[in-house]
C-alpha cells in the first residue's frame, strides 16, 4: 500500500473535482498550496506510477454522448474459470468495467460484473450475444440489469 | 458537438501530461492552439458533456475502501428507503435498477470497519437485508467512449 502524505493529500484535495484551466495548471494548483510547480508535478508522477491515479483526462457524460442505454450485466461463472474469462471480458472495446463479485446463493449467483454502454437497445443486445459467445457452457446463467434513475451521484470518483 | 469536440473528447480521455504546459503540448499533437483547447474544454464542461477534467484517484489504493451493495425495497417503500440510504454520506452513489434487488449503491469509507459499520447502520434504519458485493478482482477499469 502506497502511503501518502499530507502533501499528497493536499494536491489531491485540489485536483479531484478537476484540473484548472489556465495555461500552467500544475503552476496554478501549486500557488494555491505554497508548493514548487516541480514538486506538485513530480508528486503527481508518482501517485501515478503508483497507482494512485489511474488516469488523467476527460470524462465524459455517458448520456451526453448519446450512449442512453448502460447495462450492468451479471454473470454466473464457474470460480475455476472466472479470472481467466473475467480477463477476456474485460477486454471486450465496450465494456467499461469489469469485476468478480461475490455470490449470494440463492437469490444471487452472479459473481462476473460487465458494465457495456450503448446507443440503442440494438447495439447493447449484439454487445451481450457477443459476450454469451464468448463465455460459452461457462455463461451458467446472466441477467442485465438496467438503470432507471440516478438517485444520487456525488462528486466522489474513484476511477473508471 | 462539432469535429473538434469530438476530437478533444476522443483523444484526451487518459494520458493528459505531466509538465509546465500540459494543454499546449496536447493542443500541438491535436492541430489546434493551447486557448482554443482551454476553451474548448471550458465549454464541454459547462455544458455538461464532459462531467469533469482531471486525475481520477484511486481510493483503495489510498487506503481507503470500496463495496457495492444492493437492497431489494418493497415498492411502496421506496421513496423513503431512497432518502434513507441518500442521507448516508459514505453512499456515493446510488441507482435504481431494474430488478428485484431494486436499488444499488457504492459505500465509500475510509477503511473496512467503517464499511461493515455503514452497511450494519443502512441495515436497522431500513430494515432490509443489504448485499454486500465488495470487488473480489478488478479485470478493467476504464472506457473509451466514442464521441
Amino acid at each position: 500500500m502506497f502511503t501518502l502524505d499530507e502533501t499528497d493529500l493536499a494536491i489531491m484535495h485540489a485536483t479531484q473535482s478537476g484540473l484548472p484551466l489556465t495555461p500552467h495548471p500544475y503552476q496554478t494548483i501549486a500557488k494555491q498550496l505554497g508548493l514548487s510547480a516541480e514538486e506538485v508535478m513530480s508528486r503527481m508522477i508518482n501517485m501515478q506510477e503508483q497507482g494512485v491515479i489511474r488516469r488523467i483526462g476527460v470524462v465524459p457524460n455517458h448520456y451526453k454522448l448519446g450512449y442512453r442505454f448502460n447495462g450492468m450485466t451479471v454473470w454466473n461463472i464457474p470460480d475455476e474459470v472466472i479470472d481467466e474469462l473475467g480477463e477476456q471480458v474485460g477486454q471486450l472495446d465496450f465494456v467499461s468495467h469489469c469485476y468478480h463479485r461475490p455470490r449470494h446463493l440463492p437469490e444471487w449467483p452472479y459473481n462476473l460484473f460487465a458494465m457495456v454502454h450503448g446507443k440503442s437497445q440494438a447495439a447493447v443486445d449484439q454487445q451481450i450475444k457477443v459476450m454469451s459467445e464468448l463465455l460459452g457452457k461457462d455463461n451458467q446463467g446472466h441477467e442485465v440489469l438496467y438503470s432507471t434513475e440516478i438517485l444520487k451521484k456525488t462528486g466522489f470518483r474513484s476511477g473508471g | 458537438m462539432d469535429t473538434i469536440d469530438r476530437l478533444i473528447i476522443n483523444q484526451l480521455q487518459s494520458d493528459f501530461p505531466i509538465c509546465e504546459t500540459p494543454y499546449q503540448v496536447v493542443a500541438e499533437r491535436l492541430g489546434l492552439t493551447e486557448a482554443c483547447l482551454i476553451e474548448r474544454l471550458q465549454a464541454l464542461l459547462d455544458n455538461g458533456t464532459l462531467t469533469r477534467f482531471g486525475p481520477l484517484y484511486h481510493a483503495e489504493r489510498m487506503g481507503g475502501a470500496l463495496t457495492l451493495a444492493a437492497v431489494k425495497v418493497p415498492t411502496e417503500r421506496f421513496t423513503e428507503v431512497t432518502a434513507i440510504i441518500n442521507a448516508f454520506p459514505e453512499v456515493a452513489h446510488n441507482y435504481a435498477r431494474t430488478h428485484v434487488l431494486n436499488m444499488w449503491f457504492v459505500i465509500a469509507t475510509e477503511s473496512l470497519a467503517q464499511q461493515q459499520n455503514t452497511i450494519t447502520a443502512i441495515e436497522q434504519q431500513t430494515g432490509l437485508r443489504v448485499y454486500n458485493m465488495p470487488k473480489l478482482n478488478e479485470y478493467f477499469v476504464g472506457l473509451k467512449l466514442e464521441a
